[in-house]
Parts: C-alpha cells; sequence; structure tokens
C-alpha cells in the first residue's frame, strides 16, 4: 500500500459551495475532523480520490436554541465544544456523557457530532494495517470474499461503535439531511441506519448531515450512558448502553433503551413500552433484559467474544436502568 | 501530484511551502520543516506520539492534512524552549524522571501543554483526561503524571 493514496481535496465555506464541489467530485468522501477517515486511509480500507473537508461550511456549525426551546447542534461540532456547551450540558446531559466517552481529549479537540454519527463500522479484521488484512487474504467488507467472523454467510457483521448515537436516540433527535442539490430533509436519526456491516448508513453517497435537532426534553426524564471498553482511556465501545425514563410516584412512565457496539448499526430497543406503568422492580427488569437477546447480535468482531459482550449489555442495561430509576425519585 | 502554497505559523514563525494535498502535518513538519521532535508512533490516531498544539489545543499530526492548518499557529516540542532553557514541563520531566526512551515525551509534553495552558492548575484528574490519548511503553504513567503536576506548581510558584 502506499502511505497515503493520492486525492484532491475541496475546501468549500457555504452549503452551497459544498454542493458544487460535490458536482465537480463525483465519489468524492467527506472529511470532519478525520480521526476515523484519515486513519482508515492510513491503513488502506479507504482510498479516495476526492476529499471534501467540512470544517469551513458554515451552515455545519454552531449550536443554537430552537424556537421550541431545544437545541440545532451543527454536524460539524466537535465533541470538545459540544462537552463544553453549557446549554447541552444542563438540557441534555446525557449527550456531553457520550461525547465524554468518545476516545481521549486530543481526539475531540477535532472529532465532529457527523463523523461520530458516520463512522464506519468496524471490526478485528477490517480495521488492520494492509500487510495484516492480505495476509488473511481480506474480508468482506474490504477487497475479500468471507467474512472471517461467519464464514458461511454473506452479511458482513462489522459493528457500529459510536458513543453518541444511542444517546440522541433515547433523547428522540431528528437529523437534518443536505441532499446532492442542497435540499434539506428531516428524519428520526435511527431511520439513518440500516444493520448491515458493509453499508449501514441509508444516506447517498451524495447526503451530507447538516445538523441533529433536539426537542426539549420531557419534565422529569432521567438520562444516562454507560460503556464498557478495554481501556478506560480511549477504547471504542465494546457494548454501550443509553437509557431515558420518567417515573410517576412509585411507576415507570416512561422508557426508553439504546445501544451501540452490538450490531452493524446503533439500536433503539423494541418493546420498553410494555414495561411502564408498574414499578421497576426485579421483574420488570428482567423484562427489560429478556427484550435484548432478540434483538442484538454481538459477533467475533472485537477481542472480547460475543457471550461476554451479551452479558455486558445485559448487566449495563439492568444497571444503569435501576440507577435512573432510583435517582428519579 | 498537484501541490498547492501553505501559508502558517509555526513555533511563531510564518512560513510558506508547497505542499501535496494528500501530505499529513506530521510529514510536513518533520520532511518539509525538518522538525523531527514529533514522533510517529502508531498507524493513525492510537498512541498520541505526534501530538502538537494547533491554535493553542492540542491535535494528532498524524491525522490531520498539513493543508488543513492553513492559517494557523503550529507549536511542536521544539518551540518550547525559551532562550535555550527549557520549559516548565520539559524540565519537570526531566527531573522527576518523567521520560526514559524519550518516544512519548514530545506528545506527551504538548498534550500537557495544552492542558496547562487552559488550567494552570490541573487535578491529578485533568492530567489523565489530557493525557488519555498518550501511551508510553516505558516510564509508566504514575512518573508522567507526577511531571506534569511538578511543572504545574513550578509555574503557580
Ligand atoms: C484511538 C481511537 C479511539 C476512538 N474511540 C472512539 C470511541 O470510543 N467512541 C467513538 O464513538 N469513536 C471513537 N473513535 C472514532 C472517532 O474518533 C469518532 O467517532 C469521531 O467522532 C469521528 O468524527 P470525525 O469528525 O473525526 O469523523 P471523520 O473521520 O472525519 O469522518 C468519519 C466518517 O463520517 C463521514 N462524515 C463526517 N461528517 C459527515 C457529515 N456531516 N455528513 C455525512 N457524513 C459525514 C466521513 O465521510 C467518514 O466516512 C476513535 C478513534 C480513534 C483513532
Ligand atoms: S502517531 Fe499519531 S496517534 Fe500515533
Ligand atoms: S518514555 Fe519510552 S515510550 Fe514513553
Amino acid at each position: 500500500m502506499e502511505y497515503m493514496p493520492e486525492f484532491t481535496v475541496a475546501r468549500p465555506s457555504s452549503l452551497a459551495e459544498l454542493v458544487a464541489a460535490r458536482r465537480a467530485n463525483p465519489g468524492a468522501h467527506l472529511l470532519a475532523g478525520g480521526t476515523d477517515l484519515v486513519a482508515n486511509i492510513r491503513r488502506g480500507i479507504v482510498a479516495p480520490e476526492h476529499l471534501i473537508e467540512l470544517t469551513h461550511v458554515a451552515e455545519l456549525q454552531g449550536i443554537a436554541e430552537t424556537s421550541s426551546g431545544g437545541l440545532r447542534i451543527g454536524a460539524g461540532v466537535t465533541l470538545a465544544a459540544l462537552i463544553e456547551d453549557e446549554r447541552v450540558e444542563a438540557t441534555f446531559p446525557v449527550v456531553v456523557e457520550a461525547a465524554h466517552a468518545v476516545a481521549a481529549a486530543s481526539h475531540r479537540e477535532v472529532a465532529t457530532l457527523g463523523g461520530n454519527l458516520c463512522l464506519d463500522t468496524r471490526c478485528v479484521y477490517y480495521n488492520q494495517s494492509e500487510w495484516w488484512r492480505a495476509a488473511n487474504d481480506y474480508c468482506l467488507k474490504h477487497r475479500g470474499k468471507i467474512c472471517h467472523v461467519a464464514p458461511k454467510g454473506d452479511h458482513c457483521f462489522a459493528a457500529f461503535s459510536g458513543d453518541l448515537a444511542p444517546a440522541l436516540m433515547v433523547l428522540g433527535a431528528t437529523v437534518e439531511i443536505a441532499s446532492a442539490d442542497g435540499k434539506t430533509r428531516r428524519c428520526a436519526l435511527p431511520d439513518i441506519y440500516t444493520d448491515d456491516g458493509l453499508a449501514h448508513l441509508r444516506l447517498t453517497a451524495d447526503d451530507c448531515l447538516l445538523a441533529i435537532d433536539l426537542t426539549p426534553p420531557e419534565p422529569g426524564l432521567r438520562t444516562g450512558y454507560a460503556k464498557a471498553r478495554v481501556r478506560g482511556a480511549i477504547d471504542f465501545p465494546l457494548a454501550g448502553v443509553a437509557v431515558a425514563l420518567r417515573r410517576c410516584g412509585a411507576d415507570l412512565a416512561e422508557l426508553r433503551v439504546a445501544l451501540t457496539g452490538t450490531n452493524s448499526c446503533p439500536l433503539l430497543i423494541e418493546g420498553t413500552r410494555d414495561l411502564v406503568g408498574a414499578p421497576l422492580d426485579a421483574d420488570t427488569l428482567e423484562r427489560l433484559v429478556g427484550l435484548l437477546p432478540k434483538q442484538i447480535q454481538p459477533m467475533s468482531s472485537t477481542f472480547t467474544p460475543p457471550g461476554y459482550r451479551r452479558k455486558v449489555i445485559a448487566n449495563l442495561t439492568r444497571t444503569l436502568t435501576s440507577r435512573m430509576f432510583d435517582e428519579a425519585a | 501530484m498537484a501541490k498547492e502554497i501553505l501559508q502558517l505559523t509555526v513555533n511563531g514563525q510564518p512560513r510558506e511551502d508547497a505542499v501535496a494535498g494528500n501530505l499529513l502535518l506530521i510529514d510536513y513538519l518533520r520532511e518539509v520543516v525538518g522538525l523531527t521532535g514529533t514522533k510517529m508512533g502508531c498507524d493513525g490516531g492510537e498512541c498520541g506520539a505526534c501530538t502538537v498544539l494547533v491554535d493553542g489545543r492540542p491535535r494528532l499530526s498524524c491525522l490531520t492534512l498539513a493543508a488543513s492548518s492553513a492559517g494557523r499557529q503550529v507549536e511542536t516540542i521544539e518551540g518550547c524552549a525559551r532562550g535555550g532553557r527549557m520549559s516548565h514541563l520539559q524540565q519537570a520531566f526531566h527531573e522527576k524522571l518523567g521520560s526514559q526512551c524519550g518516544y512519548c515525551t514530545p506528545g506527551m509534553i504538548m498534550a500537557a501543554e495544552g492542558l496547562v495552558r487552559r488550567t494552570p492548575a490541573p487535578t491529578q484528574a485533568q492530567i489523565r483526561q489530557a493525557l488519555g490519548g498518550n501511551i508510553c511503553r516505558c516510564t509508566g504513567y504514575v512518573k508522567i503524571i507526577e511531571s506534569v503536576e511538578a511543572a504545574a506548581a513550578e509555574s503557580a510558584a
């Protein structure tokens, strides 16, 4: 592999210029903080001919209060800026908590919200150097014919490992997307994902994430994020869980749970609504944990075995939900 | 490959160089400017050895395109000493044995420099946070953290 392949870089300063740059450079990759993309280019798993750097696109910047009292967070906002923003901390502390759990401080200086949500899926057989992958005949996700995680199938099980998506999902975030012609559309955050390690984003090659919109949280909403990783200071999640719940007296009034690291996309767990209207006792907690096995699919895509991650996910979900419920009292 | 003119400031000196679009900031600093103090320790983003300051904040120069630093102030380990005297951080790493082979040290010191500029009296937790992405294979982190604490105390004195 060449150390760095040759590519051109465009640096638009507005959405209109971004649209023009995309038209002039079909197939260009968007470069935000580069903490995922440049590492992948250096490993030879992405070889773009053109890059479009988003840093100067004005429409992607800034955190603004919306008329509904929520926040619009530009996709180009860095995680360091997100963590330092008092409005985000005051209104959506789970976003700050999850942002804090991403990589290390020096990555967060440039790592962006958009890059975090559009992070490539990861696997021990994929995020390796060229010679490592070549020695293994590559893999289904890049240049190879088989998935080493599930050699008999034709599916890629690389895992989505971004920390912010579950935190935003339990808050009911919506995304603003700009398409090739510069027109914008909105959808719920879970709708941009699909559970396929080869192509986990439902965005087209010409789409660009513009911003995340958060409406004000329901009064009394408690939120939290918990993550398991190999090294506490820096690593991607082996599993991450975000919880948002409300309590009405002794009863659970609302519950949303979202996961990362378990599948090729972040998951908003289905069925939690059936648990509300009763206290969060041991039985309800087991029913909650019982929802997980059918929805999650951790595979041997990390250094830890899937069985371990299944246990970790169940434990993180159980302890975080129960802590949030107690704190909501 | 087509080159473009990059204007920026390195350790206070304005520069103008013709660089290729795919040139990384670390290679620009080491190969074009000749400042080899900044080290490459991994294949991208894993170790922190390449940490420099861009506009006063830590940046992994191995994941940064040189041209993305246009118009910015870049600082490397070579810019820390003043008039032949080591900075408080450099002196403390020397005295407190925060450095053994020294390979990680430029990155450690630049990440710590970024911290103490904004937080002159950091807590141990803040030091651990700031250096979380910097890996050392010999010294052990206790001596490194003690070095940053000593430097901050010296600066406050
Ligand atoms: C050592 C190390 C540890 C890490 N640990 C973690 C971790 O614990 N948790 C975690 O979540 N991440 C982790 N990361 C990954 C990464 O640092 C973060 O996910 C970061 O937020 C990515 O953002 P970026 O701006 O750097 O993205 P980039 O690398 O610039 O982009 C990532 C991808 O998103 C696309 N993209 C970027 N912006 C947009 C947009 N606006 N619209 C559409 N597509 C876009 C790019 O084209 C690219 O495909 C780690 C990385 C390293 C090197
Ligand atoms: S060389 Fe930059 S992080 Fe290792
Ligand atoms: S002193 Fe040798 S790697 Fe840190």
